[in-house]
């Protein structure tokens, strides 16, 4: 080969693999930077009065107490809605049949509902829960939406938990009598659960910083919920209005470091579960 | 299990199938979903489409909802432009990166910045936005000029909100390549990069076209953080310094005081959003089945 081509390959060679370690720095650099921006401008107001007192003036003082209740009752009623179906679907695809045309509709579904826009869904659960069934913007509407909206993420990482369990403990249990019901009751489902338990562990971290979706069912008001058919208000939709309406900067800066802490947390969690699985 | 009685085993059985079919049901919850979906967003909007007649609806550039007025062209444009401009500086930078981790970084370098990657994706899009005006915006108008709420600010920061999804699906797609293509290069002796570029990226195009896609449909589908920096002005923008509106922001705008035949405009804007991002999800499977 020409030594000056050879040359120039060299040079090109350093060149591309300098770019993409650079560029894969400055996209680590970016989580750290919004993370660091966001301690920077809210710690300073984030204290335990803000997480347990009653919003003032529209959100301009006090705290978010209501808005972390809404928050909590919406996560924990959308998983609780949409955990069961979603292992239960993995459950029948991987257990119950074989590759099909069944097989091929339901995956389709499931993905097809993955890849919509969470307007979509908040136009959907507005039609349907609030005014159809006459829920009213309530948690139990904004919970029904976010579950339909989970739903792909806890089918898929279920699955791919059930798939990971190796066959031949589902034999012993086989050889022992068990019928089919038992040995995914009793040996499939508690080996899978690591891996479920991490889906839905990034189902609620998805649910939880949902804005679009639940504002149209969930409502916007600053009342704490008494009831599931109470209106309330989500921490990403407080957020959203503090922000958007320029009620107060400190505000919303407190709860969007509030919030990202929470997701963040989450999802900790859910990757710690994983590794933790793994080493075991 | 106990008794093995011929009346026990029928009985089992019995249960057993009750079980599947009940199993059978909940599986079909993800394609009830879809169907519900579909009929209750098409019934409330088509035919506010049909009315408005179908050519007038989508290159209508009139959008006075209390005057009867609904053509969403603007929307449309004002919806393409900010997802070709997140593509546009997205793709480069994630695929760059999915390159780096998977042919190029050691072990060490890869277990701590794919899970950061991936925490990236789990940061609210209400954030972005909350930081997309606080920081974009601004730098945008300083720099560039205008009010800042423009295309290319919403396109900035989709940008980085498509990253985490395009960079991990490629990745797959880069490490799905066998070895032995990696191997066959260098010994033919071309340099790493060579190697990336004519051997590794051609094979993994059609995972890496799917990754664009995705990258697409979330841009397309994104709403709230688009709002807080797109402007939201009901215009053909003709620069990237203009404000612009989308599909999913004037859904959202909206919805929260329209009634009547502007709420179902509003369902008419969602079952057009919803037609092209299906359409995208189907080219993006179609490609994955065709691999």
């Amino acid at each position: 080969m020409d030594p000056a081509v050879r040359t120039r390959n060299e040079r090109i060679n350093r060149l591309g693999i300098g770019l993409s370690y650079l560029v894969t720095a400055a996209v680590g650099l970016l989580l750290a930077a919004i993370v660091g921006y966001l301690l920077w401008n809210g710690w300073p107001r984030l204290s335990a009065a803000f997480f347990l007192h009653h919003p003032e003036d529209l959100g301009r003082g006090g705290g978010i107490l209501p808005v972390i209740l809404s928050t909590v009752l919406l996560g924990g009623l959308s998983l609780l809605i949409a955990v069961p179906l979603g292992v239960c679907t993995a459950v029948y695809l991987t257990e119950y049949t074989t590759e099909g045309r069944l097989t091929t509709a339901i995956r389709f579904g499931a993905e097809c509902l993955a890849g919509i826009p969470s307007i979509i869904f908040g136009l959907f659960g507005f039609i349907l829960f609030v005014v159809t069934l006459g829920m009213g913007w309530s948690i139990l509407a904004g919970a029904l939406t976010l579950a339909c909206m989970v739903l792909p993420t806890i089918i898929r990482t279920a699955e791919e938990a059930i798939k990971a369990v190796p066959a031949g403990l589902r034999d012993v249990g086989y050889s022992l009598g068990a019928t089919k019901s038992q040995v995914v009751w009793h040996i499939v489902l508690p080996e899978a659960r690591p891996g479920i338990m991490t889906g839905i562990i990034l189902a609620l971290g998805r649910a939880l910083g949902e804005t679009a979706c639940v504002i149209f069912t969930t409502g916007v008001s600053l009342e704490t919920p008494m009831s599931l058919l109470d209106p309330g208000r989500p921490m990403a939709v407080h957020f959203y209005i503090l922000a958007r309406e320029g009620l107060s900067m400190e505000m919303a800066y407190t709860t969007a470091l509030t919030l990202v802490g929470l997701i963040l947390l989450v999802n900790v969690g859910a990757a710690w579960l994983l590794a933790r699985k793994r080493s075991s | 299990m106990s008794s093995s009685s011929p009346m026990a085993v029928d009985d089992l059985r019995r249960r057993e199938e009750r079980i599947r079919l009940a199993l059978l049901c909940l599986a079909f919850s993800s394609v009830l979903v879809l169907a519900l979906i579909i009929l209750f967003v098409f019934r409330e909007g088509v035919p506010q489409i049909l009315k408005t007649g179908i050519p007038a609806f989508l290159a209508g550039s009139r959008w006075a909802p209390t005057k009867g007025a609904f053509g969403i062209f603007p929307m449309i444009v004002g919806t393409v432009q900010v997802t070709l401009g997140a593509l546009l500086i997205g793709v480069p930078l994630s695929l760059l990166s999915a390159i780096c981790l998977s042919e190029f970084a050691s072990r060490r370098v890869r277990t701590v910045m794919k899970p950061l990657i991936e925490l990236l994706s789990a940061i609210p899009s209400v954030v972005f936005g909350f930081i997309g005006v606080t920081v974009i915006v601004p730098l945008v108008r300083e720099t560039l000029g205008g009010s800042g709420f423009s295309v290319l600010s919403a396109a900035l920061m989709l940008s980085v909100m498509i990253l985490p999804t395009v960079t991990s699906i490629a990745y797959d797609a880069l490490r799905a390549v066998p070895a032995s293509y990696r191997e066959g290069a260098l010994a033919l002796g071309a340099t790493p990069w060579q190697t990336v570029t004519r051997v590794v990226v051609p094979a993994a195009r059609s995972g890496l076209v799917t990754a664009v896609i995705l990258g697409m449909g979330r841009a397309m589908g994104e709403t709230m953080a688009v709002i807080m920096v797109a402007g939201n002005a009901v215009v053909v923008p003709t620069s990237p310094l203009h404000p612009c509106r989308t599909l999913t922001s004037n859904i959202a705008l909206e919805m929260a005081y329209a009634a009547g035949a502007h709420q179902k405009a509003l369902f008419a804007t969602g079952v057009v959003l919803f037609v092209m991002i299906f359409c995208l999800n189907s080219l993006a499977t179609f490609i994955v089945r065709r691999r």
